[in-house]
């Protein structure tokens, strides 16, 4: 399972002199959610097009199954399937009618069409809105009547720009449902997004992207070690007891241990410390009340990446 | 560096699916319904004129599509108004509407090259265009079988016929240029006014001007080439070949469409018919120079939308 099924080496895009996309490289293997991740205007999409053929490549390589997107555009997309930005219907047609036409310039026939178009259309829950007209179908309906387009498709790698742009929460989480459900159909997903959150918990890499170049790639734990200086934050509630924080501080391999508010203790250490941080509180005469293991959140890590960036451009002023 | 797999990949599915869609439109509905009176309108005041003036023609039958009564234009005039404006409204929002409906980078991300949409969506709107002048067509010689009771000969149908070709042509040159436009401007309403008001300058204003520019360019004293070149430039305008065109087959006495020297009349019979083929002969540079223009602005477009960025 560990093909690279994309490949981009040294990816450029240059429109005039302004460069949108300058030397990004990352493999895509099999199998595998990878995200693409920055602020809008940060060569997110562009990279995405280029990937497709949709776009001049300006410098640089790049492969989706071995196949060159500048020269044989037609196998890579007959391989891959495209969820455009705000994706669009033509909204005088029904949601099966816009399959079908989908499915025709696929070059499926009749047959073919119809069994596979009902089955996408009820795996992303559309099944009973097939006959309904596009116009009527909410920002949600259509994101997930584009994913059917990719399921119809049977494409090995999914693309998948925004996928959650302007959703409501709830809608939000159904796409992401099906997009986990695409994966562990064994659809290998390029997804690009500005809102980290969401994306962290389906991610399995990521990039982040910062003025057209990647500034940051890996898994979200590996940025995280890479960004916030690693280790494991154990963070700690407890009631009574006394010289909590001596205690805890004493304990090998902490680092350092803060006191946000009455009760509470965040500890920074270099493993995880919770048993031996349990054991310390119920030493000291408190009792437990929570005990928990901080995350890196996607967010922190980019919000203190780019602190860090600036500070260091400062520093060489 | 040669691309794999035919540019002609999805060019029927594309053009099916324009050519439904057209048909099920509103606009389209609309535009039947002028072209469709006010040629009807045009050829019933053309057939009363004809019968009160009824002579010894051996072409009545074009007559019918030439003759004009007061306050109505020929049917011909109607047709070299209307076909443009049908073409435009065919063509204005070909490519920037896909662009506005966000449906053309999901389009494009199928197994398809930008050639079959855009070559799909022009034989699409020639095709409607087509279909219509042929019902129309039909319906005015019709018309005609009733109303003035005297069956049309076979070189009157054939002259009809390539009339009906050239109509088909001249239409070609405006949806050509309203698919240029298309390309060329993102919002659809500046592409439609664009287009527009390239159509009233070419077919209104510029006649007028041509003489003024030709005597601007050219010394006053040779009149001959004044005329020539008033002429040339006339010509750069689309409706100017067209009329040309129609002049030349639905009337058979014409013999040719520039000046005419007298050494060139010498043993000419006045105002005796030319036979069917030296008529097209006569029409021919018309002909080829409308073909010609639908593919240069076609060919344009296409450059165009090659090099477009497709990202909403």
């Amino acid at each position: 399972m560990n093909a690279t099924v994309i490949e981009a080496k040294g990816l450029t895009k240059r429109y005039g002199t302004a460069q949108a996309v300058s030397g990004v490289s990352f493999n895509v293997a099999a199998g595998e959610i990878f995200g693409l991740l920055g602020p809008n205007g940060a060569g997110k999409t562009t990279t995405i097009l280029m990937l497709l053929g949709l776009s001049d490549i300006s410098e640089g390589e790049a492969r989706v199954f071995g196949h060159d997107p500048m020269r044989k555009p037609l196998a890579v997309k007959r391989l891959v399937g495209y969820l455009p930005d705000s994706v669009g219907f033509y909204d005088h047609l029904t949601a099966a009618d816009n399959l079908h036409y989908t499915a025709r310039l696929m070059g499926l026939d009749a047959g073919e069409r119809g069994r596979r178009i009902d089955a996408a259309l009820e795996r992303v829950g559309l099944r009973n809105v097939a006959k309904k007209k596009v116009a009527t179908f909410s920002r949600g309906m259509r994101q997930r009547l584009g994913l059917a387009e990719i399921v119809m498709k049977d494409a090995r790698v999914a693309i998948l720009d925004e996928p959650t742009n302007g959703l409501d929460p709830q809608a939000s989480v159904e796409l992401l449902e099906l997009i986990r459900s695409l994966k562990a159909s064994g659809v290998s997903i390029l997804l690009s997004s500005h809102l980290l959150d969401r994306v962290q918990s389906v991610c399995d890499r990521v990039a982040l992207f910062n003025a057209g170049r990647i500034a940051l790639m890996g898994t979200v734990e590996e940025l995280g070690r890479q960004v916030l200086g690693g280790g494991y934050v154990v963070e700690v509630e407890a009631v009574g007891g006394d010289a909590i924080v001596e205690r805890l501080s004493a304990l090998a391999g902490v680092r350092n241990v803060e006191e946000p508010g009455p009760g509470r203790f965040r500890m920074a250490c270099d493993r995880d410390l919770r048993a031996e941080a349990a054991a310390a509180v119920v030493a000291a005469g408190g009792r437990l009340a929570q005990l928990s293991l901080d995350h890196p959140s996607l967010e922190t890590i980019y919000t203190r990446y780019f602190q860090n960036a600036q500070e260091e451009v400062r520093h060489a002023a | 560096m040669r691309r794999e797999g035919s540019p002609w990949q999805g060019l029927g599915v594309v053009m099916l699916k324009e050519l439904s869609d057209h048909l099920a439109s509103a606009r389209m509905r609309v535009l039947e319904w002028l072209v469709v009176l006010t040629a009807l309108a045009a050829v019933y005041a053309a057939i009363q004129q004809i019968r009160d003036v009824t002579a010894e023609d051996p072409f009545l039958f074009l007559r019918l599509f030439t003759t004009a009564r007061e306050p109505l234009p020929s049917f011909v005039a109607f047709l070299g108004f209307l076909v443009p404006l049908m073409a435009i409204g065919l063509g204005f929002d070909a490519v920037n509407g896909e662009h506005n409906r966000r449906t053309l980078s999901r389009i494009l991300s199928q197994p398809i090259y930008r050639d079959a949409l855009l070559f799909g969506k022009f034989l699409a709107g020639l095709g409607i265009i087509s279909i219509s002048l042929i019902c129309l067509w039909l319906l005015v010689i019709g018309l005609g079988l009733i109303m003035l009771g005297v069956p049309p000969g076979g070189e009157e149908m054939a002259r009809a016929l390539i009339f009906l070709l050239v109509t088909i042509a001249y239409a070609g040159v405006w949806l050509a240029l309203a698919m240029l436009f298309s390309v060329l401007f993102r919002s659809a309403a500046t592409a439609a006014l664009v287009t527009l008001g390239l159509w009233l300058f070419l077919s209104v204003i510029w006649p007028a001007l041509a003489p003024a520019v030709a005597q601007a360019v050219v010394p006053a004293d040779n009149e001959a080439a004044l005329i020539t070149a008033a002429q040339m430039l006339a010509r750069l305008s689309p409706s100017t070949l067209y009329g040309e065109c129609v002049l030349a087959l639905l009337d058979p006495t014409t013999r040719t469409l520039g000046p005419v020297y007298l050494s060139q009349l010498q043993g000419a019979v006045m105002g005796s018919p030319l036979p069917l083929w030296d008529s097209v002969m006569v029409a021919w540079p018309q002909i080829v120079g409308m073909v010609a223009a639908s593919i240069l602005l076609f060919v344009g477009g296409y450059v165009a939308f090659q090099r477009q960025e497709v990202r909403a």
